[in-house]
């Protein structure tokens, strides 16, 4: 069935708490697609349980940067951080998708690695240190990716500008 | 023996012609594609746009046998010192066409993570507009190239600066300091 | 899961029987000096050497550098470093509106940008909740399949090139062309195109398409037979393809691997079917498998994808549906041109939408495409402004090139080249 069906209770505000818990953690729900918050210490073994479930691909890892929108929906109970890990998750049989966001704190931004559970996250994890300064306690070589190992900042953080050069007719700064 | 130290005379200026064609006839480009301009370029050495009628089509991987480097794509700050090391290992006479916009002033990635324009990194003799140019502008640039050989203008130029040869690079090219 | 120790991993990973734990444990990773603190270092065994391949150097398929290390010409372990085309386009796409994102999106990977810009659209429509008019929808589906074939054209020219079938760059790159020259009759641009933008297309298809895209149609299945004589049935070609990089399904999935790799090993997943997108649940094609999983199997997916696209774009042409090319939200889609001189609101639309963008209501989705490498996805977290506060684009070959570790191990340098070849990375996408 086509991903681009009108959309449906949706419409009704920006997130909709999910019907049910998956593996006892809050969800939600958002344009139709299924989120689990858990928190950090029940990370890993979630994602295991969800590979154990069906879950065989993990599709994407990254993070996001709350830093200028601290108001974003979530389900009670679950405690907004500066920074939030997302994962996608994909599974074969029957084809579905899901997604795991957890919260972690600027003052200590370490999360468990899912290296042993899904090794493709990998060189994604890397990515997400390098442009975030999240550590993946347990990923065997986090070093950076993208930019030169001596460089200094994470430049994905939304307090690291997008370091601009003025030019003539556009030297106005960037609005954020 | 550069063409620079010749006394000028009628036996030598024929002389000098004939080096500048033999030279702007077989202009040998380095592989230095980086980015969508790289597919533009291997579209312009494909059959429909044809380097080969300019003796272009020899693209050498070693930096040691080629004349040109066209710098097509852009160029990251983890990528520069990589750009000057091969630009060092070319032997003189050699040339570069900055090809596309991101390569000759940064283009639309205004950003901390790429070089605004190689001309910071390697001197350019011809700069290519586009995002990315077709090969018929890459076609004019090589074009506009072999006239600046032909006339000698080129060779007058680098005795005067130095062609860049002053340029050192320690580290990492550093655009604009973050926050 | 324990690791198992240092020295019997190396025996293992030389003759090459290792399965999809040894990819688990830590030392499947070859490690560099100069770590940060707390990473313990492995020692290379005295009669390897590490050298290094790129990032310029003609067969690594743009600026990927890859660290191998050899015991004699035996690959033992590789390290791909990358990064050498980081553009910052992540931190790029949170200053531009949503308008503006298809152009910088479409330069992640540049060989099929039709595809960026579907998944940045799509994104954005869902998180707006619109839907596109069928008209646009098919001629986005026409266009991506178009580019799918340009994409694989590319991909047998550089890989019959760096195989040594140096013929084979040009007879690809004619294909190309015509596929090209009719891209820049419908949005003006070769490559790069901005053309599939949120709430449709940017502009109608030009009068006359029918011929162009009927004579791609007849060109293009005759050129595939001609390939089919100059590679697929050539002695020397098997030689350097079959039996070289081989992975099984169950390894594609714990990397993370997507797309014609995925489908070799005979897993026939591809998301056209089993999550479509578009209108490809109206439209008849198979999905290509293949068995063995090496590089040959890959090169007869990507050759017979090509003939499916062929199919694909046929029926679009039979079927196109007439109506609008976008959307008639007049908070999303500007005016059409000839407007803005007649009605004071065309004017004042146009500007806003060019000029502020318009704004997306607050969420996140994500929303996957299959592009000619694989599951290319778009992780959009809007936050009711007109420009997205976090735009993520999954690219297939960022994660793809996690399997050519593992494709190499056991196997010769010379094999190295037809790996990297058949992993079809696009740099673009994976710096991004």
């Amino acid at each position: 069935m086509s991903e681009l069906a009108p959309a449906q209770e949706a419409d009704a505000g920006p997130e909709d708490t999910g019907p049910t818990p998956v593996f006892g953690h809050p969800t939600t729900l958002s344009r139709g697609q299924l989120c689990v918050h858990p928190d950090r210490d029940s990370y890993a073994a979630l994602v295991r349980a969800l590979r154990d479930d069906g879950y065989q691909m993990c599709v994407d890892l990254t993070a996001v940067d709350y830093l200028g929108h601290p108001g974003r929906a979530l389900p009670p109970g679950v405690q907004a951080e500066r920074f939030e890990v997302v994962v996608n998750l994909l599974s074969y049989t029957p084809a579905r998708r899901l997604r795991v966001r957890v919260q972690v704190p600027e003052p200590d931004p370490r999360i468990a690695s899912l290296y042993e559970i899904h090794p493709a996250v990998d060189t994604q994890e890397r990515e997400t240190y390098d442009m975030f300064g999240i550590v993946f306690e347990g990923h065997p070589d986090l070093s950076r990716i993208l930019m030169p190992d001596d460089w200094e900042g994470h430049p994905l953080r939304k307090d690291y500008g997008i370091g601009r050069i003025p030019v003539q007719f556009k030297g106005a700064p960037p609005p954020r | 023996m550069g063409l620079e130290q010749l006394q000028y005379n009628f036996l030598t200026a024929k002389v000098e012609d004939l080096v500048k064609w033999a030279r702007r006839n077989s202009v040998w480009p380095a592989t230095f594609g980086l980015a969508c301009c790289a597919i533009e370029m291997m579209a312009t050495g494909a059959a429909h746009f044809d380097l080969g009628r300019f003796g272009m089509e020899v693209f050498r991987a070693s930096p040691r046998q080629a004349d040109l480097m066209i710098v097509a794509g852009r160029v990251s700050q983890k990528m520069a010192p990589v750009l000057r090391n091969v630009y060092d290992q070319m032997v003189e006479p050699k040339w570069v066409i900055s090809m596309g916009v991101c390569a000759s002033s940064g283009g639309m990635f205004n950003n901390y993570a790429i070089v605004q324009g190689v001309d910071q990194v390697v001197p350019v003799d011809v700069y290519s507009p586009g995002c990315p140019p077709g090969p018929e502008t890459l076609m004019h640039s090589i074009l506009t190239l072999h006239e600046m050989i032909r006339t000698g203008e080129i060779t007058r130029r680098r005795a005067d600066t130095g062609a860049g040869a002053e340029l050192r690079l320690d580290r990492p090219v550093a655009v604009a300091t973050p926050k | 899961m324990s690791a198992p120790p240092a020295t019997d991993l190396n025996e293992e990973l030389r003759v090459g029987t290792c399965g999809v734990d040894a990819l688990r444990s830590p030392a499947a990773v070859l490690r560099l000096p100069h770590l940060p603190e707390g990473v313990e270092q492995q020692p290379t065994a005295d009669h390897t050497m590490i050298i290094n391949m790129g990032p310029q150097h003609p067969s690594t398929h743009g600026v990927l550098r890859v660290m191998m290390e050899l015991d004699g010409e035996t690959v033992v372990a590789t390290k791909p470093v990358i990064g050498y085309l980081h553009t910052g386009m992540e931190k790029t796409g949170e200053e531009l509106t949503y308008i503006q994102g298809p152009t910088n999106v479409t330069r992640m990977d540049y060989i099929s940008p039709f595809h960026n810009e579907l998944v940045f659209a799509l994104a954005t429509e869902k998180l707006l909740g619109i839907e596109v008019p069928p008209r646009a929808m098919w001629i986005r589906m026409m266009l991506c399949e178009l580019n799918r074939m340009s994409s694989h054209c590319v991909w047998m020219a550089t890989n019959g090139m760096d195989l040594g079938a140096v013929s084979m760059m040009i007879y690809g790159f004619r294909e190309r062309e015509l596929i090209l020259a009719f891209f820049e009759k419908c949005s003006g641009l070769r490559m790069n195109h901005n053309y599939i933008r949120p709430g449709g297309v940017a502009a109608d298809l030009p009068d006359g398409w029918r011929d162009d895209v009927k004579h791609i149609l007849e060109v293009i299945p005759k050129r595939l037979a001609e390939y089919d004589q100059l590679l697929t049935g050539q002695p020397i070609f098997h030689e350097r393809t079959q039996g070289v990089g081989v992975i099984t399904a169950e390894e594609c999935l714990a990397l993370g691997i997507t797309g014609p790799i995925l489908r070799s090993t005979g897993l026939a997943w591809d998301l056209r079917r089993e999550m479509p997108y578009l209108a490809y649940d109206d439209l008849d094609f198979d999905v290509i498998a293949g068995t063995y999983g090496d590089t040959f199997d890959r090169f007869a997916v990507r050759l017979n994808e090509i003939r499916e696209s062929v199919k694909i774009v046929q029926q679009c042409m039979d079927r196109m549906p007439k109506g609008d090319y976008r959307v008639q939200d007049k908070k999303v889609t500007p005016p059409p041109r000839a407007r803005i001189d007649e009605s004071m609101e065309a004017l004042i639309h146009h500007f806003k939408i060019f000029t502020e963008g318009f704004k997306v209501p607050e969420g996140e989705v994500y929303v996957a495409v299959e592009s000619p490498r694989g599951e290319l996805g778009c992780y959009l977290v809007a936050d009711g402004t007109a420009k997205p506060y976090r735009m993520h684009i999954r690219g297939p070959s960022f994660v793809n090139l996690q399997a050519l570790p593992h494709m190499m191990r056991g196997g010769l340098l010379a094999d190295a080249v037809a790996i990297i070849s058949t992993v079809d990375p696009i740099m673009g996408e994976v710096d991004r």
